[in-house]
């Protein structure tokens, strides 16, 4: 198993982010989504730094900590703000928040 | 101390009075700050019984407090009330002249005080700092004069480096060449001789020291104008002095004639200025440099066709500066300023500026044939254009101005033909006799209760003798009769164009010294002979002046009748050619006699008293006499003969003629029309272009916005899925695009 192996699970784990982002209505779900496909791009740039980079300090690994801490940053301003309007909709249905509408 | 330290005090010494009298005059005069009147309580009693200030509504939001002056009537009621309201028709720009403002606390409002009756007039002090440094000025002007006519020095003094920017080099230098000092000659002691007869004219004026400073600031100007060593400082003297005019002719600004007089005078001078500061450009564009020797050294390696383009620029500054047609209009309008302002600015010193910046840039323009031939045609056309005006005019100050115009063409005509000297010896003789004839008018004013239309004066010659004496030596002068100032400049100029072969253009001299003689003495007969034609509560008024006034007309006579005899004989090598020679060699030797058909310098023979120069003389006083005896036969003889020739004229022309002559050829209606009312019509086109065209492409813009939003704005569901969606599907048309072209 080469690096394809790799980016085939990590194209699988992405397939899966998009369609529960795009088929889940619980806004809580949907941000578990997003951090499924923010773990498959992490998982192929390590593939990439090992089997193409020759470089000399693993940018392609670095590059996924960095991913990981902006994940970390947008999960807690993200589950701030889903338990905030939770708190005033009384419902994580993200059908029910469409007062921007236009 | 050596003279060339004694130099830069010159311009600076008055520089001094106008920040003494800007910054502790008013303290001086106790004139408040913001208008509150400290002298209000005394004349309390005067102001009492005018209740009814109708007319005045206008005023009341000026910052002048208006209860602590006394009522002044305002201009529909001078007009009721004058003795003679009718005659304002003809005299729109004159409506001073139509009521008497009582003089005492009429800062910025109008007539010079005379006429008080009852109640001593405030005395302002702030005039004598300012008088002080200019008599200093005067002196030093002297010593230095002395210094380069009989000690036969040229002085260059360099003081420092004003502008050095790259490759362009300005000094502040001071260059005293004898061209130079024939001008501080007249500038400073017209200068001090004004300043002194302002003292009696601007007597009890709230603005004395607005006055004084602007005197002030005007003499440090005019020096640096003349003192200047290069064309960037020449040009900073020339701006200089058009705003001091500007601040000058509009001294009264409450009036509303004087304000747009101003006003004119500076808008019509810009015109020529525009053309005189793309000269300067263009001079340093070809040479890189802006100092005289340097320029006038290296002209002659240009083209041609630029140097006439300089020469032309140039001349258009001068045409604005000297009141030359087509920018003549606006020196009769200038007559609206205090009359020591008329004399000084607008007669003797800054209307000259334009003559002295043609003769200091002889070389430029003597290369130029084509130049040459537009200054003296301008010149010789002024010349009689202006006179011919003269003749009709009714408003004493505008007969001057007029012929201000005229004598300064004559000087643009003598320039034009490369008479050189012979142009500079006018302007200064000029200088002395046109000051003097305008303080005497001032002085005729003065006494005549403000009036200044000749057809309401008359017989003063019995109350006003040393006025009366005085303006006729200056007239006789500006006549050209013998032995007096103005007979040897403007023979000299007359015999110098017969001389060259300018046959035409000396035809037209000798017709405009006759039409000159014959109205100056028009003006003389109408203000000092026959009997009073005013008002007779008028007459009552009428006095000698005062002293200060008075002193500075006898002095100016004096060099109204003998500079004529020290600088002009024997005539054609006088000594003013001794002194000038330096100044002009270079351009006698190159450009004179290059009009076509003309003599060259030097070629012509000289001067003989019992030869054709003797004949040309001859000629040139007959011309005076017969325009004074003209005058005399129609204006004391036999006041009907006037009427009697127009009415004689062939073809019925007489009276249009004469309308002609009195509304100035319509020149200024047809500026108003071509120029006031042509630049309403673009001002309305631009108008209607920016509305219509600009604005509604903004407008149009906006409007597009907003409608693609609108369409936009469809897109906004709030289902967060539908967005969620429109990212996947971006994402698979990158990706799918990448996969297609990436071929």
């Amino acid at each position: 198993m080469g690096l394809q192996g790799y980016l085939l699970v990590s194209a699988i784990l992405f397939g899966i982010g998009m369609f529960g982002f795009l088929a889940r209505r619980n806004a809580i779900l949907m941000l578990i989504s997003i951090e499924l496909m923010l773990n498959a791009v992490n998982l192929s740039l390590v593939a990439f730094n090992a089997y193409h980079y020759n470089g000399p300090n693993n940018a392609g690994a670095i590059f996924a900590l960095l991913v990981m801490a902006v994940a970390a940053a947008e999960a807690t301003v993200g589950l701030a703000l889903v338990i905030a309007i939770i708190r005033t909709r009384q419902t994580p249905e993200v059908d029910e928040y469409s007062d921007l509408k236009e | 101390m050596s003279v060339e330290s004694l130099i830069a005090l010159i311009p600076a010494l008055p520089l001094v009075g106008f920040l003494f009298a800007v910054l502790v005059g008013p303290r001086i005069d106790r004139i408040p700050a913001h208008g509150h009147d400290a002298h209000g309580g005394d004349h309390s009693d005067d102001h009492a019984g005018h209740s009814g200030h109708g007319g005045e509504s206008h005023d009341a939001h000026e910052e002048v407090d208006e209860s602590s002056f006394r009522t002044i009537p305002s201009e529909e009621e001078q007009r009721a009330t004058s003795p003679h309201a009718g005659h304002a028709d003809d005299l729109a720009n004159s409506n001073g002249a139509d009521g008497v403002i009582p003089g005492d606390m009429n800062d910025g409002r109008g007539q010079v005080g005379h006429v008080v009756e009852g109640g001593a007039r405030p005395r302002y002090r702030s005039w004598w700092v300012p008088t002080a440094l200019v008599a200093a000025t005067w002196a030093i002007s002297m010593v230095v004069f002395v210094n380069v006519v009989f000690g036969g020095n040229k002085y260059h003094v360099s003081l420092y480096e004003w502008i050095g920017s790259g490759t362009f080099h300005v000094q502040i230098a001071f260059l005293v060449d004898g061209l130079t000092a024939m001008l501080l000659l007249v500038v400073s002691t017209v200068g001090l001789l004004v300043h002194v007869y302002s003292i009696g004219y601007m007597n009890g004026d709230r603005g004395l020291w607005r006055f004084f400073a602007y005197l002030n600031l005007f003499m440090f100007s005019m020096l640096l104008l003349i003192l200047g060593d290069n064309f960037l400082m020449l040009y900073v003297g020339w701006e200089a002095v058009g705003l001091c005019s500007y601040a000058l002719i509009g001294f009264w600004y409450k009036k509303p004639s004087a304000a747009g007089a101003a006003k004119k005078a500076f808008v019509v001078n810009r015109v020529g200025d525009f053309g005189f500061g793309l000269g300067i450009m263009a001079i340093w564009t070809a040479l890189g440099t802006l100092q005289f020797d340097q320029v006038f050294a290296r002209i002659g390696t240009l083209d041609p066709g630029m140097i006439t383009l300089i020469a032309l620029l140039l001349f258009a500054g001068a045409v604005g500066k000297s009141a030359q047609f087509p920018l003549h209009v606006w020196l009769p309008d200038a007559m609206e300023g205090p009359t020591p302002v008329s004399a000084l600015i607008h007669a003797a010193t800054m209307v000259n500026a334009g003559v002295y910046m043609v003769a200091r840039a002889n070389p430029i323009f003597a290369h130029s044939p084509a130049a040459m031939w537009v200054v003296a045609s301008i010149g010789v056309f002024t010349a009689i254009f202006a006179a011919a005006i003269a003749l009709t005019q009714n408003d004493i100050k505008k007969v001057l101005a007029y012929s201000t115009v005229s004598q300064l063409a004559y000087m643009f005509f003598a320039l034009g033909i490369g008479a050189w000297v012979a142009a500079i010896f006018h302007l200064v003789s000029h200088g002395f006799f046109k000051g003097l004839l305008f303080m005497g008018s001032g002085s005729v004013i003065h006494g005549a209760s403000g009036e200044q239309d000749m057809r309401f004066m008359g017989g003063l010659r019995a109350r006003m003798r040393w006025t009366y004496w005085t303006m006729v030596i200056g007239s006789l002068a500006l006549a050209g009769i013998p032995i007096l100032a103005g007979f040897f400049s403007k023979d000299e100029i007359l015999g110098e164009a017969f001389g060259r072969g300018y046959y035409l253009f000396w035809a037209v001299g000798l017709v405009v010294a006759f039409m000159t003689a014959f109205y100056t003495f028009r003006m003389i007969y109408l203000t000092f002979h026959g009997s009073w034609r005013g008002p007779r509560d008028a007459w009552a008024h009428v006095h000698e002046s005062a002293p200060t006034m008075v002193v500075p007309l006898v002095i100016l006579a004096v060099p109204t009748v003998l500079v004529g005899l020290l600088l002009g004989l024997p005539p054609d090598a006088g000594a003013i050619h001794t002194w000038l020679a330096d100044v002009f060699r270079g351009a006698e030797g190159l450009g004179a006699g290059i009009l076509p058909g003309s003599i060259a310098a030097g070629a012509h023979e000289g001067f003989t008293f019992l030869g054709l120069g003797g004949l040309l003389l001859l000629l040139g006083a007959t011309a005076g006499t017969a325009g004074i005896w003209l005058a005399y036969r129609w204006y004391v003889r036999d006041p009907d003969a006037p009427a009697r020739f127009v009415a004689a004229m062939p073809f019925g022309l007489g009276p249009g003629m004469y309308a002609a002559s009195l509304n100035k050829y319509y020149v200024d209606d047809l500026y108003g029309l071509v120029w006031a009312r042509g630049g309403v019509l673009v001002a309305n086109l631009l108008w209607w272009f920016d509305a219509k065209v600009i604005d509604g492409a903004v407008n149009g813009a906006g409007w597009i916005a907003q409608r693609l939003g609108g369409l936009l704005r469809r897109s906004q569901t709030g289902r967060v899925q539908n967005y969620g969606l429109g990212m996947a599907a971006g994402l698979v048309v990158v990706l799918v695009a990448y996969l297609v072209f990436r071929a």
